[in-house]
């Protein structure tokens, strides 16, 4: 908390004397830093928490990873800072980080008020609801009167009273600063129900006491497409992001893994040539190597393997893919061809 | 010997050497150097915003805010509520804290403060137990412990603790009856008026009185006769006639929760709970020296004049403390008042909370806000000091 207001205090003192960015301006600092930094949940299991020995792990962590990886050929080199929702857009408006990779909402007013574009959506989510099993609720409809605890600064917060506005129903928020103290709060009882994206309902479940008196109800009442984030201006670097995440999606389509990518060098497919770069000269275009891809799926895998890994069936949230299937599967994800 | 007076005026200095020229243009060339720099700063930073499309300004005050706010002491609602109204709630919610705060406190911590000069044992060392513990943990600490403690040990709603007059409690705070006004209850404002225009006029005769003849009136029995006897009958009489000027709507069960009468939130009792009980332990310090540097003679001449340990405190001791008290108090009062912002850790909606929690999210317009946000702050503590030292004055030593 003292922390991220004195993060905040230092982004604004930065911001009101730093001067303006120039091409490649974030690409430039982090390759003279030599590492990158990165802003991260502050622990939301399977998209980006640290584990017992520190490690982060995630979904959203993976990307940065990813990006670390295509700039230096080492996913260890990522500084992960982590950010209540209500301090991450000045953190990264400040420059305290280089990349918002949160489980953040793209909407329009954060791509054109707040200075920040999202380049690519690596995780398409909907806000629900989780309520006791003994409340005997089936449904969000019949949550008239109910208490709600959510995080303040968040999309969740706006949707939570849409809802209730147009289903005509009262309620009672109580909003709390970060992603932990709601749900405690949830979970000692100071609220009937807990609202967030549902990916997040799936993985802070597994924090509560008894998880199995607690169910999550059908209705998704919202979209919520979350991606990283990153500062408007600087195209460069938004380019470099929405590649990683686009040569994760293109691997996974063309069969890449973090295995075989070795052999698939010698693949005389020429959308995987252009892929791994052993044709054309895509990788300087963004202003890295031309092997970038071959370097983010060796040391991160395709975005299916960081899915599986992180959330679906090898993670304890065994969330499906869904939304989140390649295009080819029936699902959202769609990488830009690269040529 | 004479010699001769030399008829020129003593060399004239030149202009630059003038010290008083000098202080002057140093602190010119200063004050500019610090306009300056604010210039540069505000110009530079509004330069950058517009460069990086970050939106600025104060007009975001005015847009639809969107979000709900648990505690509000104004009619605010997601749909027609604006940034500028959330504001004015987290204010008022902030201010309410404060005032109720800063008066229990006050009230704790000289009973504290005289405790541990109590020359009964028991008393002195649990206030100094009380004084040592509160004082040394973190004020956060004990925020999230009376939280915890407090929602820990409430019932869920459906099984409500019911105390009795229209009281329930459970984990989602304490419900109460709403008092709803009828028709004639300017009639009981009116008697509650006249009682106490009546307690002020009794006491300035009592204390004439006092010292005319030295009499003693029954001050505190009439005022509570004028205060409170005399709206209740009004009430009563009111009743039987049939026009009941207050009547309460009682809690009742719903779904979820009990729904109407008044709810006070636990965010809020926790906050209140932790402000009053850490800012007491420092006010106990403060009266006890107060109290300690009064010297023991006075309280000796007080005895031998008759008075009784009571009076004695109230009378003699505690006028002279207050002189001694009143300015360190002062602090403590801006102290609880800064500390309320930490309501941000246990939910409660205050300033800090509601504007620059979820306000600066939502708009993402962080110089604004913060500067609003410490503009407030510092109004309210120079607002509490001001009132402060007006009392310091009249309480001071009149030199004769």
């Amino acid at each position: 908390m003292k922390k991220a207001l004195v993060s905040i205090a230092f982004g604004l003192t930065a911001s009101l004397f730093a001067t303006g960015a120039s091409a490649q301006a974030t690409l430039n600092s982090v390759k003279q830093k030599g590492f990158l930094t990165c802003g991260s949940n502050t622990g939301l299991a399977g998209f980006g928490q640290p584990d017992a020995q520190g490690n982060w792990t995630g979904l959203d962590v993976d990307l940065c990873r990813a990006i670390a990886a295509a700039i230096f050929d080492d996913p260890t080199k990522v500084r992960f800072i982590p950010l209540a929702a209500k301090d991450r857009f000045t953190a990264l408006q400040s420059g305290e980080v280089d990349v918002l990779s949160r489980n953040s909402t793209a909407t329009m007013s954060r791509d054109t008020q707040l200075g920040l574009d999202f380049p690519v959506i690596n995780y398409f989510d909907g806000q629900g609801f989780m309520v006791r099993k003994k409340l005997g609720v089936s449904s969000a409809k019949e949550l008239n009167g109910a208490s709600i605890c959510t995080q303040q600064g968040t999309t969740t917060e706006l949707n939570l009273a849409d809802y209730f506005r147009a289903n005509n129903m009262k309620y009672e928020v109580v909003a709390f600063a970060t992603s932990d103290e709601t749900f405690k709060a949830y979970d000692a009882g100071r609220c009937d129900a807990f609202t967030t994206d549902a990916s997040g309902l799936y993985a802070e479940r597994l924090r509560a006491s008894a998880p199995d008196d607690h169910i999550v109800l059908p209705e998704i009442i919202s979209k919520e497409p979350l991606g990283p984030a990153v500062r408007h201006g600087d195209n460069n670097w938004g380019d470099i992001v929405r590649w990683v995440h686009n040569a994760m999606l293109n691997a996974e389509e063309l069969g890449v893994t973090k295995a075989n990518v070795e052999q698939m060098k010698t693949s005389t497919n020429p959308e995987i040539k252009r892929l791994l770069g052993t044709e054309g000269k895509f990788g300087e275009a963004i202003g890295l190597t031309n092997d970038w891809a071959v370097r983010v799926i060796k040391h991160v895998g395709n975005y299916g393997e960081s899915f599986e890994k992180n959330v679906g069936e090898g993670s304890r949230l065994k969330i499906k893919r869904g939304q989140n299937a390649l295009w080819t599967k029936g699902g959202l994800q769609y990488g830009i061809p690269v040529r | 010997m004479q010699t001769a007076v030399s008829q020129t005026s003593p060399p004239k200095k030149s202009f630059l050497y003038d010290p008083k020229v000098r202080g002057i243009f140093y602190q010119v060339v200063l004050v500019a150097a610090i306009i300056f720099l604010f210039y540069m700063a505000a110009t530079n930073a509004i330069e950058n915003l517009q460069r990086a499309k970050i939106a600025s300004g104060f007009g975001f005050l005015n847009n639809t805010a969107g979000f709900d706010i648990s505690q509000t002491l104004i009619q605010f609602s997601a749909a027609g509520g604006t940034y500028g109204d959330a504001f004015i709630v987290g204010l008022l919610n902030t201010l309410v804290v404060s005032a109720i705060g800063i008066f229990f406190t006050t009230f704790l911590g000289f009973l504290i403060g005289i405790a541990r000069l109590s020359k009964n044992w028991v008393v002195a060392n649990v206030a100094m137990v009380y004084v040592e513990v509160l004082r040394n943990v973190p004020l956060l600490v004990q925020l999230l412990f009376w939280y915890i403690a407090v929602l820990g040990a409430l019932p869920q709603p459906r099984n409500s603790l019911e105390m009795g007059a229209g009281f329930y409690l459970n984990s989602r705070g304490l419900f109460m009856a709403r008092p709803l006004w009828g028709d004639t209850i300017w009639v009981l404002v009116a008697v509650l008026a006249i009682g106490i225009v009546g307690t002020l006029l009794y006491r300035r005769w009592a204390k004439q009185q006092q010292e005319r003849t030295g009499r003693q009136s029954p001050v505190g029995k009439v005022a509570l006769a004028l205060l409170l006897g005399l709206p209740i009958l009004t009430w009563i009489l009111l009743a039987l006639l049939g026009t009941n000027p207050i009547t309460f709507e009682l809690p009742r069960k719903g779904t979820f929760n009990l729904t109407g009468g008044m709810q006070v939130l636990p965010e809020f009792v926790a906050l209140l709970l932790g402000l009053v009980t850490y800012t007491a332990a420092f006010i106990a310090e403060i009266v006890r020296a107060g109290i300690l540097a009064v010297s023991k003679g006075q309280t000796e001449a007080a005895g031998s004049l008759g008075l009784k340990p009571g009076q004695t405190l109230r009378l003699v001791v505690v006028p002279q403390a207050m002189r001694v008290i009143i300015p360190p108090l002062t602090s403590q009062y801006l102290n609880l008042t800064k500390n309320s912002s930490l309501a941000v850790a246990i939910g409660y909606p205050d300033l800090v909370q509601v504007f620059m929690g979820t306000v600066l999210n939502q708009t993402g317009q962080a110089i604004e806000v913060v500067v609003i946000t410490m503009g407030v702050y510092l109004t309210i503590s120079l607002v509490t000091s001001f009132f402060m030292n007006i009392y310091n004055r009249r309480m001071a030593i009149v030199e004769r």
